[in-house]
């Protein structure tokens, strides 16, 4: 229940999910087809271009990574139509087949035996008879219980273990009460809380599908000899005041609440069933989001102490902060200010009601902080260099 | 500006932290997150927002305990009131 009972509203997709944005987008399939992508998006008014460095001689699951991610992109409900290019056709095909099994408009344009200028006009006809038609999706009455969210914290410091991450664990606990999916993660920043992750599985399974999740990267990082002093915690949680990895996932685990965890995903996979899923993922923000909205999450909670400015091109990012210095230095980038809770002026559940007030907003359509600054930082993970 | 300058997640954690800038030498009512007092400490370093300080004298090598868990092990003695971060505590994990 919204605190307010505000009625939200979204956009039913033809396969039943449910968005609360409506864009069309152009996706490249590699590097070299990010030109003609932005080319269609110079011509065509409201078509956003996903532009990306990779696509081109990647292999085995690092491969299936990129694929994932940019099929999920397109498969994401805030995604009304996709167009897809690529330099050749049959990757462009496979993208574009496998958002297409949503249902909606989706076309792929491959740019050999025509070059950029053809395929860009091939591609900007077929955009604006999207556009169009995206123009007059309407706004439906949804259910809280129907979005999928994302949480994950950046710029962490002692304020987010103190207040915005229980504060994000009460929303998502009201969340999944009504039936909502959610997803967190970052496997490297649970390191000093795994045992309090695993001890709030559904299942044994689920279980210890996250313990070796993550013990394979713990394992993966000492393989390459190096450690993750010094990057994790990083200069910025350390300027904040947080001392060890093990401070900082206490802290970031905080964003779990007390929900169960119904499953491990791979990076950018969609969750199966609702209720709270953890996502093998880095910590690093834009990587992380990119994930969560491939895997189908439409809006994400990110908690920042020194002030994260990271958006997405495709979901809202709403930035909740209790640090009173960064709301104070950095108020543009702040949806939800809760350093009331420092001063005990506000409890967990006062906080929690005026997060779900401002998403709420956000939901039926009032830009996020991020958003109104075009922070569109679409970034894809990779897993090892290409052949 | 709050009444009380830090604040603790369990009452006998090892550190409490600054919810403001503190200046050396100050008095500091600290409280738990759930508004319960804790006590007054004097912290006798400057600890920035966000930043712990030490509420107890704890020795070199012992666990230094927040949410009620260890967060790592002290690498030199933290007088009670002083800074603690970097320079004194050290992963357990990572070590």
């Amino acid at each position: 229940m919204m605190a307010n009972d505000m009625k939200l509203t979204g956009y039913r997709r033809e396969n039943g999910r449910v968005g609360v944005r409506n864009y069309v987008v152009v996706i490249p399939v590699d590097d070299i087809s990010n030109a003609a992508a932005e080319g269609v998006s110079y011509l065509i008014r409201d078509v956003m271009a996903l532009t990306h460095p990779y696509g081109r001689l990647q292999f085995g699951e690092d491969l299936d990574l990129t694929f994932d991610t940019l099929i999920g992109t397109g498969r994401n409900p805030n995604v009304a139509a996709a167009i897809v290019i690529g330099i050749e056709p049959k990757w462009t095909d496979q993208i574009a087949d496998g958002i297409a099994e949503t249902g909606k408009p989706v076309a792929g344009f491959s740019i050999e035996r025509y070059g950029d200028l053809k395929t860009i006009e091939m591609a900007s006809r077929e955009a604006m008879e999207l556009v169009q038609w995206a123009s007059e999706r309407p706004r439906e009455p949804i259910e809280l219980g129907e979005l999928m969210v994302s949480a994950k914290c950046g710029e962490s410091d002692t304020t987010l273990g103190l207040a915005t991450n229980p504060t994000v664990g009460r929303v998502l606990e009201r969340m999944i009460a009504e039936g909502a999916t959610a997803i967190f993660g970052e496997t490297t920043e649970v390191t000093g809380g795994e045992d309090l992750i695993a001890a709030q599985a559904a299942t044994p399974e689920v279980a210890q599908a996250f313990m070796k999740t993550f013990q394979d990267y713990q394992d993966f990082v000492i393989s390459t000899g190096a450690d993750l002093m010094g990057s994790q915690p990083t200069q910025g949680n350390i300027r904040g005041g947080l001392t060890t990895i093990e401070e900082k996932a206490m802290g970031n685990i905080q964003k779990m609440g007390r929900n169960k965890l119904v499953s491990v995903l791979k990076p950018a996979e969609a969750p199966k069933e609702p209720g709270l899923h953890f996502m093998d993922s880095s910590s690093a923000a834009a990587e992380m989001v990119t994930l969560c909205a491939a895997g189908g999450s439409v809006l994400h909670l990110f908690t920042t102490g020194q002030g994260n400015i990271i958006g997405n091109p495709i979901i809202p990012v709403m930035k909740l902060c209790a640090n009173p210095l960064t709301v104070e230095t950095m108020a543009e980038h702040i949806d939800v200010d809760l350093t009331g809770i420092l001063r005990l002026e506000m409890t967990l559940d006062q906080a929690a009601d005026k997060v779900m007030e401002v998403m709420g907003h956000i939901v039926n359509g009032r830009l996020t902080a991020a958003e109104a600054l075009r922070h569109n930082e679409f970034v894809l993970t990779k897993l090892y260099r290409s052949a | 500006m709050a009444e009380h300058g830090a604040l603790m997640h369990e009452a006998g954690d090892d550190v409490a932290v600054a919810i403001q800038d503190l200046a050396a030498g100050s008095k500091i009512k600290v409280m738990t997150i759930e508004g319960q007092e804790v006590g007054i400490f004097t912290v006798v370093q400057d600890i920035p927002l966000g930043h712990k300080f030490a509420t107890r004298d704890i020795p070199e090598g012992e666990e230094v305990t927040k949410y009620g868990r260890t967060i790592g092990r002290a690498t030199q003695a933290i007088p009670r009131g002083a800074h603690a971060h970097t320079q004194n505590i050290k992963s357990v994990r990572w070590a």
